[in-house]
């Protein structure tokens, strides 16, 4: 019993898991997978479209900064070819073409000079006290004079003046001389140039030139790891025109994104680069929405399929304790049906040999009646002993017929019958019991009952027992007897309470079976209940009992109403 | 009271010899047959006025034996005797033509009143038949 409790617990349990588990599996699978991959197209597309835009960007300021350069390159060329290097020797002349060079952009150029082929600057226009100054050491000028080009944009340096700055220098040959003009491009403004190219809070860009030295100051903390950089500056030796986007992750983890391209011939390269969790925000956030409606979505299936799957195992229980309480009652229909037709066998075959039995006793009876047996002195024994043999098989033949009555299937006629009349019969024939064993019998009658179709007898027989049982059980201390009767749906119900002892449940699923009895030895056949059970199941109703040691026992009788 | 021939058909011998017994010494004329067929025999070779039969018999049962008996000797009176309160069986008796029905085990006294009650009817009877018989002559 405590073992198939076990199992059917388990059973349950596994039935639960399963359910839930595939439910789950089934809800959730596709919405991660419709999640991830649509998540995964977007990201794709919004880098395309991240890395399309800043391409652009850096294009567009490449250009720019590389106009600039060209255009800045032209004044000086326009400078060096127009005019003599007499005149441009001249500083008063030279102070004017600044001037106008300044009034027309503005404090782009810083200063002029004039160089001479030996590197010494015959004449110099602008801030710093530079006129005789000697460049013949300087890298720039080496570069300048060097044959392959005609003139010559040096990096950042601080030179002479010790401020960064760098020179656009020009050669000129006129004869047998060569000389250079050479101007200074104030480093503020074509920093700012660069400094203009800002986006966000994380976005900017500088400038490098081969050697990774900076160009221009660079306003953020630039990675200090230069390795992103270096990688860009292989590219050197390939396409030149490319824009390269590399992301690389620094030291302290935060990856960032460098855009990256050559200006000046490869000479110097624009980086541009931004913290990726900002040039990817947009993405970023339409991932953690999808994260939260996803993590919103799995609790709301697990609940929802938490809830059905208890639900349905709930109700799966109850089928199958219904079925099984219906399994119960069949077989317990069953058994007594079988039981009654034993009876009915057994019944019949005792009665023959008792009948012999008292047949015989009526012989000796007949025979102690001859004049010469009225002497003996154990007359009366005798007869004391026969008339015992005669009340004994009265009684063998009483419960054989009882027996008989609940097995046989025809009684009476079924005629209309108000129950409440036919109870008050009934409780009236047993006030007199009553009264001797000092209990009460209340009624609680529900008025216009409506009349049912069964055999009067039986019915009473039904009730009789009932009454009779309470009084038997109340016998020594009284108590009360309550009897009511209403309807129920279809059904008329009567209720037989007693304030008795009541019945131990160990016995209570007993009492309908035949035989069964708590009377002592003598005083009860173990019948009534059956009969009454048999004969409530024929009129298609229910018998019911509900005891509780101590309290009482209640019995319910229902029986249905005449279909029409 | 004229005395009456009565005949007893039980297939349990014990009980038949007893009851024979037992109602010889009330100076009844009584016979025993062991079954249907025997008890048919018996009819026709003597004068019987009453035959108390056993419902539940080898061989030929009582209602079997009932049905001979009315159709061959309609006047004779007959008790069932059932071991149980077989309603549908006595019903069935009853509609035959028995005059009554009687259950194991049964007390002589009652037995010895529905004999004589039995052939009551039956003088009835036959006194009513004579008188028909006499004025249809």
């Amino acid at each position: 019993m405590d073992n198939s409790i076990v199992e059917e617990i388990d059973h349950r349990a596994a039935l639960k898991k399963n359910v839930l588990l595939w439910s789950v599996c089934i809800a959730i699978t596709p919405m991660i997978l419709v999640s991830c991959i649509i998540l995964y197209q977007f990201r794709i597309s919004y880098h395309q479209r991240v890395n399309a835009h800043l391409e652009e960007l850096v294009a567009k300021h490449r250009q720019d900064i590389d106009t600039f350069l060209k255009e800045r390159l032209g004044n000086i060329q326009v400078l060096a070819g127009n005019f003599s290097f007499e005149n441009m020797s001249n500083e008063r002349f030279l102070q004017e073409r600044l001037n106008i060079l300044q009034q027309n952009y503005g404090p782009v150029f810083v200063d002029l000079g004039v160089i001479n082929f030996e590197g010494f600057q015959v004449a110099y226009a602008g801030p710093y006290k530079l006129k005789h100054a000697s460049y013949s050491d300087a890298d720039w000028f080496k570069k300048a004079m060097a044959n392959n080009s005609e003139y010559y944009k040096s990096d950042v340096f601080l030179g002479l003046r010790g401020v960064p700055h760098f020179i656009i220098a020009v050669r000129r040959t006129s004869g047998d001389k060569t000389w250079i003009v050479r101007a200074t491009i104030d480093f503020v403004y074509f920093n700012s140039l660069v400094e203009k190219i800002r986006i966000g809070e994380t976005g900017f860009a500088f400038i490098l030139n081969n050697e990774g030295k900076f160009q221009t100051h660079a306003v953020h903390d630039v990675a200090p790891d230069k390795s992103p950089y270096r990688d860009f500056l292989k590219y050197n030796n390939a396409e030149k025109k490319e824009i390269h986007i590399v992301e690389h992750a620094d030291a302290s983890g935060s990856t960032s994104l460098y855009v990256a391209s050559f200006l000046k011939h490869g000479d110097w390269m624009l980086v541009y680069q931004q913290k990726s969790s900002e040039a990817f925000a947009d993405y970023r956030r339409a991932v953690s929405i999808a994260i939260v409606i996803v993590i919103l979505g799995c609790v709301l299936i697990l609940s929802t399929a938490i809830i059905l799957t208890n639900k349905l195992v709930r109700l799966l229980t109850k089928i199958d304790r219904e079925k099984e309480m219906m399994n119960e009652q069949i077989v317990e229909t069953g058994k007594l049906a079988s039981i009654g037709e034993l009876a009915a066998g057994i019944a019949h075959e005792i009665n023959n040999p008792v009948a012999i039995m008292v047949g015989e006793a009526g012989w000796i009876e007949d025979l102690l009646e001859e004049e010469e047996f009225q002497a003996s002195e154990n007359m009366n024994e005798f007869k004391r002993a026969l008339k015992q043999i005669h009340i004994q098989g009265k009684r063998c033949k009483e419960i054989t017929h009882k027996l008989l009555s609940f097995a046989r299937k025809t009684g009476s006629r079924p005629q209309d019958i108000n129950v409440n009349e036919l109870i008050e019969e009934l409780v009236d024939l047993s006030a007199q019991r009553a009264k001797f064993s000092n209990v009460t019998i209340v009624t609680d009658f529900k008025e216009d009952m409506p009349s049912i179709c069964v055999s009067q007898s039986e019915l009473q027989q039904v009730f009789l027992n009932l009454i009779n049982n309470a009084l038997d059980a109340m016998e020594k201390d009284g108590g009360d007897i309550r009897i009511s009767t209403r309807t129920d749906g279809n059904r008329v119900v009567v209720v037989v309470a007693d304030t008795g002892p009541g019945i131990p449940s160990a016995v209570l699923n007993r009492i309908f079976d035949p035989f069964f009895t708590t009377k002592p030895v003598g005083k009860g056949t173990g019948l009534g209940l059956s009969i009454c059970y048999g004969i409530i199941k024929k009129m298609r109703g229910e018998i019911e009992v509900q005891s509780t040691v101590g309290v009482g026992t209640t019995f319910l009788v229902k029986i249905p109403l005449p279909e029409d | 009271m004229d005395s009456f021939s009565t005949l007893f058909v039980d297939d349990e011998e014990e009980f038949l010899a007893t009851v024979l017994k037992r109602l010889k010494k009330r100076n009844l004329e009584v016979m025993g047959a062991n079954s249907g067929e025997e008890a048919l025999n018996v009819l026709k070779s003597r004068h019987v006025d009453i035959v108390v039969l056993d419902v539940r018999m080898p061989g030929m049962d009582g209602i079997q034996t009932l049905r001979e008996i009315k159709k061959e000797f309609p006047l004779v009176e007959v008790l069932m005797l059932t071991g149980h309160a077989n309603m549908e069986v006595a019903v069935e008796g009853m509609e035959l033509g028995a005059f009554d029905y009687l259950m194991k085990p049964v007390e002589i006294d009652e037995l010895l009143y529905k004999l004589q009650d039995a052939y009551k009817k039956k003088s009835l009877q036959e006194e009513k038949i004579k008188k028909i018989k006499t004025i249809t002559k």
